[in-house]
């Protein structure tokens, strides 16, 4: 247990200690994001009947913020230890495959709230925005995050330099993000579209959080809930198995 | 008695080349063991096999007993690696890192023991500096005293001098020396011969991927006996006919004889009394560690070929 402590004291304490950068840079560019989005579509789209466009757009860059700053937490850990070759030191170690896969996901879960928390306290500050479900909201941000840290730490361990990593969040989650429906309902969509995003696991992460928000969503939440959590069972058995085997860790 | 590291038929191949191949190797505990070789001849993939880094295609290793797969948690509490990059965490203080290590293996309060290896590797002033602050040697000692957190029964030194002063290669030996009289088994591998010759009482030297030899340093001297040279300078400058069976070369004034054993002198010097040829300078050069090393690599090249 101490083993396991450690490595989750250690990784909270490597994204802390540039909190700056991997903390507050998120909450900002988010910010942004919202604020221009109001400016230019607030008065012209109404996606649920009753919820301002602005309303609806807060949970889908709340769980946009968790979801890339989740995969990047485990996944820059894992790359830069790799490329400077202090990950030496874990693999040195009697810490089992299982205890270094919690600690990594833990960390990604706590960097993944706390910007989700963060952002979602400062449009508290311009908007109007309570939280409905709360549990069923913190259910989809600790499974949305865990499940990116399974990915970022795939990610990291697959990558043997920061191109290969770039190209992973650029070509995968990037475009998994962008069309799950964080800015748009899919039911806006093209049927074609429409029956596409339902294989994209992020949809459902970012359609269960809004349910937990305001109330409303696209699917049943327990569909939702399935799926994330089916998700995050596959990833992490991968994951866990990389570290098991020693794929490009253990040569 | 367990040994403290035991390799058996260990074979690693990356396609092709064979890092390794069929390696045997015991080593007991209380040893001061070398692991010599040129550059590529698998050290470090032997020492990365026995620490876990790397795994081997086929064969089986132990620490203290415990397999290095199988009971991977308690091998790799009973060892103690420096590595030989200067690899570190930026992010930390030495302390901090010291302590994280610590945490790794299980140990959640070592500060007294933290102390004791800054103050016993001079890097108690460093304690709370950034990694990224620190000179190369304060890295490497940093490397050293990381291995040490959990107090390994056997440490393994993967080329700790490279690139380092003197006289923190001083200090460093002193240490490792004391740890080796406190009972720890130590591994270093080295590219300093005289190194592993005045530190280690055995030595293997594995070339391209097979070990060649494994003996007592003092063995694998001993049997260098033509490796003695007598080297002489004389008045007149003549060598007489009765030693010019001996003689190696004859240049600026010095005549080097080669000799089998050390009653030989005595012969010499009463061939060149008999001559009336006065000894001017007489020094006896007896073979060393690098010796042995370049007569092996030779003459395996030899056999191989």
């Amino acid at each position: 247990m101490t083993g396991f402590l450690t490595l989750f004291f250690k990784e909270l304490l490597r994204f802390w200690k540039v909190s700056f950068q991997t903390v507050v840079a998120p909450m900002v560019s988010t910010l942004l994001y919202l604020l221009i989005f109001y400016h230019v579509l607030e008065e012209r789209i109404e996606i649920y009947p009753g919820v301002a466009y602005t309303l609806f757009l807060i949970p889908g860059l709340v769980m946009m913020a968790v979801i890339q700053n989740a995969f990047a937490n485990s996944s820059s850990s894992v790359i830069q230890s790799k490329i400077s070759g202090n990950i030496v030191f874990i693999l040195l170690s009697p810490l089992s495959y299982r205890a270094i896969f919690c600690a990594y996901v833990l960390a990604s879960i706590v960097r993944g709230l706390l910007v989700g928390l963060g952002v979602y306290l400062v449009t508290l500050i311009f908007f109007d925005a309570p939280l409905q479900l709360p549990i069923w909201a913190l259910l989809f941000v600790i499974l949305g995050s865990a499940m990116l840290g399974a990915l970022g730490l795939i990610a990291g361990i697959w990558s043997d330099k920061f191109d290969q990593l770039a190209a992973f969040q650029n070509f995968i989650i990037l475009p998994l993000t962008f069309l799950s429906g964080v800015f748009y309902t899919v039911h806006s969509l093209p049927m074609g579209w429409q029956y596409l995003s339902h294989f994209n696991p992020f949809f459902y992460m970012i359609d269960g959080f809004r349910y937990g928000f305001l109330g409303v969503s696209d699917i049943s939440p327990y569909v939702s809930l399935l799926v994330v959590t089916l998700c995050l069972a596959v990833l992490s058995t991968l994951a866990i198995y990389m570290l098991k085997s020693g794929y490009k860790l253990r040569t | 008695m367990l040994p403290a590291i035991e390799v058996q038929q260990v074979r690693k191949c990356y396609g092709a080349l064979c890092a390794l191949t069929d390696i045997d190797l015991t080593i007991y505990p209380g040893e001061f063991f070398a692991l010599l070789g040129p550059n590529g001849a698998g050290k470090t993939t032997l020492i990365s096999i026995i620490a876990g880094l790397a795994l081997a295609d086929s064969g089986q290793v132990k620490v203290m007993g415990f397999d290095v797969i199988r009971q991977y948690q308690q091998s790799r509490r009973n060892l103690g690696v420096v590595p030989q990059e200067l690899v570190y965490d930026p992010f930390f203080s030495v302390r901090e890192i010291l302590k994280i290590q610590s945490g790794y293996y299980g140990i959640s309060d070592n500060d007294a023991w933290i102390d004791e290896i800054l103050e016993r590797l001079d890097l108690a002033s460093k304690a709370n500096a950034n990694m990224r602050s620190l000179s190369g040697g304060m890295k490497r000692r940093v490397l050293v005293a990381q291995a040490l957190v959990h107090k390994p029964p056997v440490i393994i030194l993967d080329e700790p001098t490279a690139g380092v002063d003197v006289e923190l290669r001083q200090t460093l030996w002193a240490f490792v020396r004391q740890l080796n009289r406190d009972g720890h088994t130590i591994i270093l591998t080295t590219h300093y011969l005289e190194e592993a010759e005045t530190l280690c009482n055995r030595v293997a030297v594995l070339k391209a991927g097979k070990l060649i030899a494994l003996d007592t340093t003092n063995n694998l001297i001993g049997k260098m006996t033509d490796s003695n040279v007598l080297r002489l300078k004389l008045d007149p400058d003549v060598v007489p006919p009765g030693l010019q069976a001996l003689q190696i070369s004859h240049v600026n004034g010095i005549a080097e004889l080669r000799i089998e054993n050390f009653e030989q002198v005595e012969t010499i010097i009463a061939v060149l009394r008999t001559a009336r040829i006065h000894i001017v300078e007489m020094q006896l050069q007896q073979p060393d560690l690098e010796d042995v090393f370049v007569h092996l690599l030779s003459n395996h090249r030899k056999d191989g070929a």
